[in-house]
């Protein structure tokens, strides 16, 4: 009886592994066989090395200038966060936060909102200056990719670096000072060398993200600038060259498993917390002229920056702007979305969209949250964790598109997948989702001293029984996080799902790309409408989140 | 008298309404150990911080050789301030830590090379230059704090609880350590502590601390042997407690369920017959009476004696129920009935009925 119980329970904790074996290394592995199998035909071909070299320089360049940018607007802001108390802390807090959880496309849609050809920014202009066209051409430029990366991950480094900050002891900082040390010195001789640890980790997260950013180049900066992403995305989907894609890949996999380790090593845990809590006891409130400044352009930063893109796609999806420069409020963007009206070739449904969209998450989040109890539950028991956890993690530094390359050409030929494609979708979603539900309940079930689960095993209950009795409760709002992230990191997810959906079974983020790059107002109009819809179930899951961290903190 | 180097003048300071630091005051003079003594939340380390520049003062003032020193800012005040849980920089080995102070002062190498080395001698911790700060242990760490304090040569330094975070045992032994480092530095020194064990052993100037005043300045001496009030006596551990009524003024005789206790002076109280007093009897050496009746007798049994190394704890339980406590020469047997005469210099007396 005990035994076979004992049985089940590695019967269990091989599930993870066995999904990872599947659906991660065999798709990864015949991107490698591909990229291999093709390499001698590929050598031959004129200007390989340019063909992978610009894309490869291209990416470094920008992801090295996104980060410098963040780090400069973070750094600012991460002090604030971590020294001032204010009214409306929270809600600012709130603001920078929300970029980070917000799907490409939506943040490709709020920036064209605002600043786009047709944005409120061109509009405003051309009415006051009586101008014919729009006066700031922004849309596929370099800026616009390095605006909407410093956008998307200030978020992590403030609230990596902030929490550093906020954690300082100041007891420190003030000995330093009876020590003789003036504000800088104590910042360059004290802070900063204390602070070191997090702003590596931060600045590496930060390069990792813009390294691996697929959505915002293709959208925001156009044909024009390819990375590497966007060149495995093409060579794939137009110039469908697998052997290139799969070599782009390899070099695109070495890269992020370097950055990656990089970033497992440096954490302690082994686990990256993806938005710890800015929390100080002794914060203090703006007391002199000079501090006062400071957080009011501050704010007003915030404000402008982090949180004008979004209420102005807010705006936008309820206005209707007429070709004289009029406009005026409609709800006909909503409506249109449930209205199922064929027209043409290329017409999308948008109640479908939503419709899958809403299935993907859901079987996401399901799988996700089983195999990430499993996972993160075995990691604890298990000797070798740290290795483990390395590889479970991994799949956090594979990009997405290049995720979306391997499922491509690994499984639509089994007949099984080509009777229902569409189940690869949530499959794939649930490698993008696992490693960030694991880094969210390992530490909660880590958290729960071993005594209690020694205890019960002493009252004679199994394994399974612990687990369902004694963690399971404990960990119930850690849970429910990594499910709010699994949900929103599906409905946002772009890069694997441009590769496998179809175009009768389209998701809202792959709706809206299509949406913007069709002419006319309402498609345009729908585009925004649609990214409201995915900013507001974003908005909230990440209202939940911190609630359910802040529930978390208390008990 | 000399002219004290230190200052410190009326000095307030509230804490969410309610003052930390109710008009302070008292002077530092050269060479001297000064101690503040009081419980925890008597507002101390507050007035620690105040002189150091690191909190500002509600009123008051605070003069550093006559000259108000408000508008320093710390950095600039090259005053030594040793922190509790000694705040040691987590990045820095030994050596670095030290010179921390030296080198945000300016000073050449050479000099910070060799002030470093004359640091880590006084303090005898030669062989951890190069060690990390997080490898030592909790008296090694109290020792480089301490070297990281003089190590600018400050004018004057400040010790908050500078043994608190450490055990009895090394407690003892560091304390002794630091008595002598500051018998050799000749620097003005403020030493906080709530332990009045360790402000005897180092200060030559007490000041009992509680609710934001100070109630009563004196030497060690003064101070153990005339608490200036109840309040005072309790805290310095003097729990054996009577209450009693003036039987007689002058001489001054008090009745108590125990007995009658002669004092031959009663200056510093100016009572009236008839009034309630509370009387302590000092935990010192106890004498086995030599007389059966009269006054300064107390009868009772032993109810426990300990051994405590230097000497015995006897306990006996009086006839009112009560337990006293003094200092014994022998083991005793439990429940052997017991008198013993009390000193007249073993008593103190207090107006009210508390005990």
């Amino acid at each position: 009886m005990r035994n076979t119980r004992r049985k089940l329970f590695y019967f269990l904790g091989a599930i993870p592994i066995v999904y990872l074996l599947v659906f991660y290394t065999l798709p990864l592995g015949i991107i490698f066989e591909k990229a291999f199998e093709g390499f001698q035909t590929l050598l031959q071909t004129s200007g390989l090395l340019q063909k992978l070299g610009r894309p490869l320089a291209f990416t470094l360049y920008q992801a090295g200038l996104s980060v410098i940018l963040t780090v400069l607007v973070g750094f600012p802001i991460a002090y604030l966060f971590s020294h001032f108390q204010f009214k409306g802390k929270k809600l600012f807090q709130a603001a920078v936060t929300l970029p980070f959880i917000l799907p490409t496309v939506v943040v490709a849609a709020a920036l064209n909102s605002l600043i786009g050809p047709g944005g409120w920014l061109n509009l405003a202009l051309m009415q006051v200056f009586d101008l014919t066209s729009p006066p700031i051409q922004i849309m596929n430029s370099l800026e616009i990719i390095l605006l909407a990366h410093i956008f998307y991950n200030t978020s992590i480094f403030v609230r990596v670096v902030g929490a550093a900050w906020a954690q300082l002891e100041t007891e420190q900082e003030q000995a330093a000072r009876t020590l003789g040390a003036g504000a800088w010195q104590r910042f360059w001789f004290i802070t900063l060398p204390l602070l070191k640890q997090s702003i590596l980790s931060a600045v590496l997260m930060v390069f990792l993200f813009d390294f691996t950013s697929f959505g915002v180049i293709l959208m925001l900066g156009g044909p024009s600038f390819s990375t590497l992403e966007v060149e495995i995305y093409l060579q794939t989907t137009q110039m469908l060259n697998l052997p290139l894609a799969g070599l782009l890949s390899v070099i695109q996999m070495g890269i992020t498993f370097f950055i990656s380790w990089f970033i497992l090593r440096d954490s302690h845990t082994g686990m990256v917390t993806f938005l710890p809590d800015i929390k100080n006891e002794r914060m203090q409130k703006a007391a002199n002229g000079k501090q006062i400044t400071l957080l009011v352009l501050l704010l007003a930063f915030i404000f402008l920056f982090f949180v004008l893109p979004e209420l102005s796609l807010f705006f936008r999806s309820f206005t209707l702007v007429e070709a004289d420069g009029t406009f005026r409020f409609t709800l006909d963007f909503y409506k249109e979305l449930f209205h199922n009206v064929h027209g043409s070739l290329f017409y999308i449904s948008p109640f479908t969209a939503l419709k899958n969209s809403l299935t993907y998450a859901l079987i996401t989040t399901l799988i996700a949250g089983l195999l990430g109890i499993i996972a993160a539950y075995g990691l604890l028991n298990t000797q070798k964790s740290k290795l483990l956890r390395a590889l479970v993690l991994l799949p956090l530094g594979t990009s997405s598109v290049t995720l979306g390359l391997g499922f491509l050409l690994a499984f639509p030929r089994l007949s099984f997948f080509q009777k229902y494609p569409q189940i690869l979708i949530p499959i794939a979603h649930t490698l993008v989702a696992l490693p960030v539900v694991i880094n969210t309940l390992y530490p909660a079930f880590a958290s729960i001293p071993a005594n209690l689960r020694a205890a019960a095993g002493n009252l004679g209950a199994s394994p399974l029984k612990v687990l369902q009795k004694i963690d399971l409760p404990l960990i119930r709002n850690s849970l429910l996080v990594g499910a709010l992230y699994a949900f929103i990191l599906s409905l946002g997810e772009f890069g694997a799902t441009s590769f496998l959906t179809r175009p009768e079974y389209p998701t809202m983020p792959t709706a809206i790309y299509r949406y913007l790059s069709l002419p006319g107002s309402l498609n345009y109009g729908q585009a925004m409408a649609m990214s409201c819809i995915l900013l507001t179930l974003c908005t909230f899951s990440m209202l939940l989140i911190e609630r359910f961290m802040l529930k978390d903190k208390r008990s | 008298m000399k002219k004290p180097c230190l200052s410190v003048r009326k000095i307030h300071k509230d804490y969410e309404k309610n003052p930390l630091l109710d008009g302070i005051s008292f002077d530092l003079h050269e060479d001297e150990t000064f101690c503040l003594l009081g419980p925890s939340g008597s507002g101390k380390s507050t007035l620690l911080r105040v002189i150091a520049g690191l909190e500002k003062a509600d009123a008051g003032s605070i003069l550093w050789r006559g000259k108000d020193i408000s508008g320093i800012p710390v950095e600039k005040r090259n005053f030594g301030l040793m922190f509790q849980d000694y705040a040691l920089f987590p990045h820095m080995t030994v050596a670095e830590n030290i010179a921390f102070g030296p080198r945000m002062r300016g000073w050449s190498k050479a000099a910070i090379q060799k002030r470093v080395e004359q640091t880590l001698q006084i303090v005898r911790m030669e062989k951890f230059s190069d060690r990390r700060v997080l490898e030592l242990s909790g008296g090694e760490k109290q020792r480089v704090a301490l070297a990281r304090t003089i190590a600018p040569e400050p004018e004057l330094i400040m010790l908050d609880e500078p043994l608190g975070a450490l055990d009895k045992t090394l407690r003892d032994e560091l304390g002794q350590v630091l008595h002598e480092i500051l018998n050799e530095l000749h620097i003005p020194t403020i030493y906080v502590t709530h332990d009045q064990e360790e402000a005897f052993t180092v200060a030559n100037t007490i000041a009992v601390l509680n609710f934001g005043n100070i109630l009563q300045m004196g030497t060690p001496e003064e101070i153990y042997n005339t608490p200036a009030s109840l309040w005072i006596a309790s805290f310095l551990g003097f729990s054996n407690q009577l209450s009693g009524s003036i039987k007689q003024v002058d001489p001054l005789l008090i009745a108590s369920d125990v007995g009658d206790f002669s004092l031959p002076e009663s200056e510093h109280i100016s009572m009236k017959k008839g009034g309630d007093v509370t009387l302590v009897i000092k935990p010192d050496m106890m004498q086995v009476a030599s007389k059966k009746d009269g006054s300064n007798l107390i009868q009772g049994k032993v109810k426990d004696s300990q051994f405590r190394g230097d000497g015995y704890r006897l306990s006996i339980s009086t006839k009112n129920d009560g337990t006293l406590h003094f200092r014994d020469t022998m083991r005793r047997e439990i429940g052997q009935p017991i008198t013993l005469e009390i000193s007249p210099a073993m008593l103190l007396v207090y107006p009210g009925n508390h005990a």
